[in-house]
C-alpha cells in the first residue's frame, strides 16, 4: 500500500514534469537564453508547482504525522555556507550545459532516448564522486 | 534551436509537481527532491528506505509512458547538446548538487514552498549561474 501510493506519486511528477516541458533540455536552454531564443514557459511551471506546494504544505503540516510515517522530515540546517553556494553554483554550471536537471531526466528516462541515459549516468557518477570527496575529507577530520 | 511557448501546459504540469511534493509529504513526512532519491539509492543505508525510493523513481520513469497512453504521443525531448557536453555536465551537475544538498525540486520547489531561506539562496545561485553559462556557451564562444 505505501509503495504502491509512492509509486503513483512519482507517476504524477513523472506526467507533471512530461507535459511542464522540463524534460526538454531545448525549452530549458532557452528559459535561460534572454539574448537568443528565449522561452518563458519555465517560469510557469516554478510558479504553479510553488504555489501548489506552498498551500499543500500548510495543510499537511497542520496533522500531528505522515500517514505511512512517525513524523515530517523536515530539514532542520538553515546555514548558509560556501558548501551550498558553491554547490549550487557549479549545479548551475552543469545544468547550463547540458539542459538536464535530475528532476527533469529521471522521468525522461521513461523515453528510453540514450541522451538521458548518457547524462543520468554521469550524473550519478558525480554524485558518488562527490560522496566519496566527501566521506574522505570526514575521515581526514576526524584523524587529525 | 526554437521552442514554442507553452504556458498552460507548463502551469499544468508545475501543478502537477506540486501535487506529487505535497503529497510524498502527507504519505511520507518527505521532501520531493530527485538530489536525495538518486543519493540515497547508490549510497549505503536500510534497505526499506531504499525501497520507497526506488517506487517513486520507478513512477517518475513512467511518467512519459503515461503520457503516451493518455495523448497518443511522447513528451517531446530535443537534445541540442553534443555527447561529451552531456556528460562534463551531468558530472557537474552531480558534484553540484550533492554538495549543494538539492537541485530544482528540492530546493525550488519544496525549499521555496517552505520559504527556507537557505534553498532560496541555493535557487539564485545557480539560476544565475546558469543563465551566465548558457549565455557563454551561446553568446560568447558559440557552441
Amino acid at each position: 500500500m505505501r509503495l504502491l501510493s509512492t509509486y503513483l506519486i512519482g507517476l504524477i511528477f513523472g506526467v507533471g514534469i512530461s507535459i511542464s516541458g522540463m524534460a526538454n533540455p531545448a525549452k530549458v536552454l532557452n528559459f535561460f537564453d534572454f539574448a537568443g531564443t528565449w522561452d518563458p514557459s519555465l517560469a510557469f511551471v516554478m510558479g504553479g508547482a510553488v504555489i501548489v506546494t506552498f498551500i499543500g504544505y500548510r495543510l499537511v503540516l497542520a496533522r500531528s504525522r505522515p500517514i505511512f510515517g512517525e513524523g515530517f522530515g523536515l530539514p532542520a540546517n538553515s546555514t548558509i555556507d560556501l558548501r551550498l553556494v558553491g554547490g549550487s553554483a557549479l549545479f548551475g554550471v552543469g545544468w547550463g550545459i547540458a539542459g538536464f536537471c535530475p528532476g527533469g531526466a529521471l522521468p525522461a528516462l521513461g523515453t528510453g532516448r540514450w541522451e538521458v541515459l548518457l547524462f543520468v549516468a554521469a550524473l550519478m557518477a558525480g554524485i558518488w564522486l562527490a560522496k566519496y570527496f566527501q566521506s574522505l575529507g570526514r575521515a581526514s577530520t576526524a584523524n587529525s | 534551436m526554437e521552442t514554442v511557448f507553452t504556458p498552460w501546459q507548463s502551469l499544468a504540469g508545475g501543478a502537477l509537481i506540486g501535487v506529487a511534493a505535497t503529497l510524498l509529504m502527507l504519505s511520507l513526512g518527505r521532501i520531493f527532491g530527485a538530489t536525495g532519491i538518486l543519493s540515497g539509492l547508490i549510497s549505503p543505508g536500510p534497505s526499506q528506505d531504499r525501497l520507497w525510493r526506488l517506487a517513486l523513481l520507478l513512477g517518475m520513469v513512467s511518467g512519459p509512458l503515461a503520457v503516451l497512453l493518455l495523448t497518443g504521443q511522447m513528451p517531446v525531448v530535443q537534445v541540442p547538446v553534443s555527447a561529451p557536453m552531456l556528460v562534463i555536465g551531468g558530472l557537474a551537475v552531480g558534484v553540484g548538487v550533492t554538495y549543494g544538498s538539492g537541485c530544482t525540486s528540492g530546493h525550488g520547489v519544496c525549499g521555496l514552498a517552505r520559504l527556507s531561506p537557505r534553498s532560496l539562496m541555493a535557487v539564485l545561485t545557480f539560476m544565475i549561474a546558469t543563465a551566465a553559462t548558457v549565455y557563454v556557451l551561446r553568446h560568447v564562444i558559440g557552441v
